[in-house]
């Protein structure tokens, strides 16, 4: 199970690739999540109008910078910090790569969960109130709960991005191609690869095809990605028949 | 399921309990900082480390010494054409597209199927869009314009031209989702009372919703240009340089200089990219990489700036017409 494409007998096993994307993405969309969520709880249901007048444009700014700063900034000064911290074999691994990615795909979770929170109808709230909910009660039991489609459907476009991050993972996972369950081991993904190996290869030659294979693959999958959060998505505006 | 909400009574294991409301309030507030000082990290680290490299040599003359020393004016020039050449090619089509959805697809099967690929359009991965720049505009496209005007390998090759072609279907669903927001602000009223004074529906848009959209549609393309010179992997393989000891110009009829869109280019965020992979000497680039990063991030944080000011300036526009 190797890919190794420059070498006498070529090898091209996905396997690799797949555990280095995934590896990346997971962690990735995990912090994004928990931190996007929480994000978008603050803005739709307790940041006053004034907060909210300055965050969300801070939010477009902070996903208007171009994933190769993200990725230069993760190598440059980030790389070093977590390998002191953490005491890492490799300075670029997998971890690296996806707090950077993290970073990038938080705007968009916040935004599309924020979204979704402030769908849920001003009726429902003052329901759960005027039955003497708290506050917090009323964010727990009632807006989340109907809020939950449109949330999931932000986690799994946000996942989908994380898979397709490419300068990123290029500049700050090592790229080494490893079939590896560690998040602190060198990885490469299956972006990275198409990234660093279309460039050198001959047109047509079978290294050309198993590049293209892989994006293609890539492609699928964010596309299932996208059509299942827009069909989760469809769900939550018919229940609230918006 | 389907239709109806279950609303759940709240839920009385969840205590109500004070300690814990304001523990949870903290929590989100905290939350709601991290963007905030992550941003504020990268801008003050980018600034701190590039500010010294900045000078007016640094924006107007090329690297030198293997680009250890020297500007990075090929590259300011390479993202300034390139995204020029793709809004030239996006924005007439992305328009196009949108006022095709808003003012005459309907509501049918046709429109929900545009609709749903211009959304997927949106998320498909950036290094995709690179590999279908190869596979469609470099190979396909151009190697067949090639065999049929018998240019040998002029259109088949990376260049300025394909480049600025796959970031265009970058930034394509950019400029239509945006486009058709600022259509669908216009109130429906104004498009029935010119239609009643007799006008034909080319005419109601042309006239009518087109000039009150204008600001949205730019904001879009703003937006998309911002975009567009951020982005790096469609333009790995379709056109991008590592170093070129000249600008991509040629002279028309041998005397007026005009750019070359067959040439290829240095781009900013690709100078950054093999900076950081493929530098000559990394110790002594550093600062030009910072440098070349903060040119960059203020390029495509003003972009952004403009594009959200404009937005608030002509959505509270569009607040006094509907006031009055």
């Amino acid at each position: 199970m190797m890919w190794q494409a420059v070498s006498e007998v070529p090898k091209y096993s996905l396997i690799p690739l797949f555990c280095g994307s995934f590896l990346v993405a997971f962690p990735a969309i995990l912090i994004s999540a928990v931190l996007g969520i929480g994000c978008a709880i603050y803005l739709a249901e307790i940041a006053s109008p004034r907060t909210r007048e300055i965050l969300k444009p801070t939010l477009e700014l902070l996903g208007g910078i171009p994933s190769v700063v993200i990725g230069f900034m993760m190598l440059s000064l980030l790389a070093t910090t977590v390998q002191h911290l953490f005491h890492t074999k490799f300075r670029l691994n997998a971890f690296v790569g996806s707090l950077g990615v993290s970073l990038a795909v938080l705007p968009l979770v916040i935004t599309l969960a924020e979204d979704a929170l402030r769908a849920v109808p001003r009726e429902l709230r003052d329901a759960s109130y005027a039955l003497g909910a708290s506050k917090w009660q009323t964010i727990w039991a009632t807006v989340i709960p109907a809020a939950v489609s449109g949330i999931s459907a932000a986690v799994i476009l946000g996942f989908g991005r994380a898979l397709g991050e490419t300068m990123i993972v290029v500049l700050a996972t090592g790229n080494a191609a490893l079939v590896t369950g560690n998040i602190f081991s060198s990885v490469r993904t299956m972006t990275a690869t198409i990234a660093a190996e279309l460039g050198a290869v001959d047109q047509g030659s079978e290294h050309y095809y198993a590049l293209f294979l892989v994006g293609a693959i890539l492609f699928t999958l964010t596309f299932l990605l996208n059509l299942i959060s827009e069909i989760v998505l469809n769900r939550m505006r018919h229940q609230l028949r918006m | 399921m389907s239709g109806s909400l279950t609303i759940t009574v709240p839920d009385l294991k969840i205590k109500e309990s004070r300690w814990g409301e304001i523990l949870l309030e903290a929590l989100v507030r905290l939350f709601a900082l991290a963007p905030l000082c992550a941003l504020a990290f990268i801008l003050v680290k980018i600034f701190q480390n590039g500010h010294k490299a900045i000078s007016l040599e640094f924006l107007t003359q090329p690297p030198i010494e293997g680009m250890t020393q020297g500007g990075i004016f090929p590259c300011v020039f390479g993202t300034l054409v390139v995204t020029i050449l793709m809004i030239a090619m996006a924005l007439p089509l992305g328009v196009g597209s949108a006022i095709y959805l808003v003012e005459y697809a309907g509501e049918g099967f046709l429109f929900r199927i545009i609709r749903a690929a211009v959304n997927n359009l949106a998320g498909v991965p950036s290094i995709v869009f690179g590999l279908f720049g190869v596979g469609f505009f470099v190979l396909f496209v151009g190697r067949n314009i090639d065999h049929v005007l018998q240019t040998g390998l002029l259109f088949g090759q990376p260049c300025l031209l394909w480049a600025a072609a796959t970031l265009s279907v970058l930034v394509l669903p950019v400029i239509i989702v945006s486009t058709e927001e600022a259509l669908n602000a216009v109130p429906q009223s104004q498009r029935a009372a010119s239609l009643a004074l007799g006008a034909t529906k080319w005419q109601t848009i042309r006239d009518v919703v087109l000039p009150q959209a204008r600001g949205g549609i730019l904001t879009g393309a703003i937006l998309s240009i911002s975009r567009g010179a951020g982005e790096t992997a469609p333009i790995l393989f379709t056109g991008c340089a590592y170093f070129l000891p000249r600008l991509p110009l040629v002279k028309l009829f041998g005397v007026f200089p005009m750019v070359n869109p067959f040439d290829q280019f240095m781009e900013l965020s690709y100078h950054i990219f093999i900076m950081a992979t493929q530098s000559t000497d990394a110790e002594k680039t550093l600062p030009i990489q910072y440098g070349t990063t903060l040119v960059l991030i203020t390029l495509t944080f003003l972009l952004n700036l403009v594009a959200i000011l404009l937005r608030v300036h002509f959505r509270q526009k569009l607040g006094q017409v509907s006031l009055q």
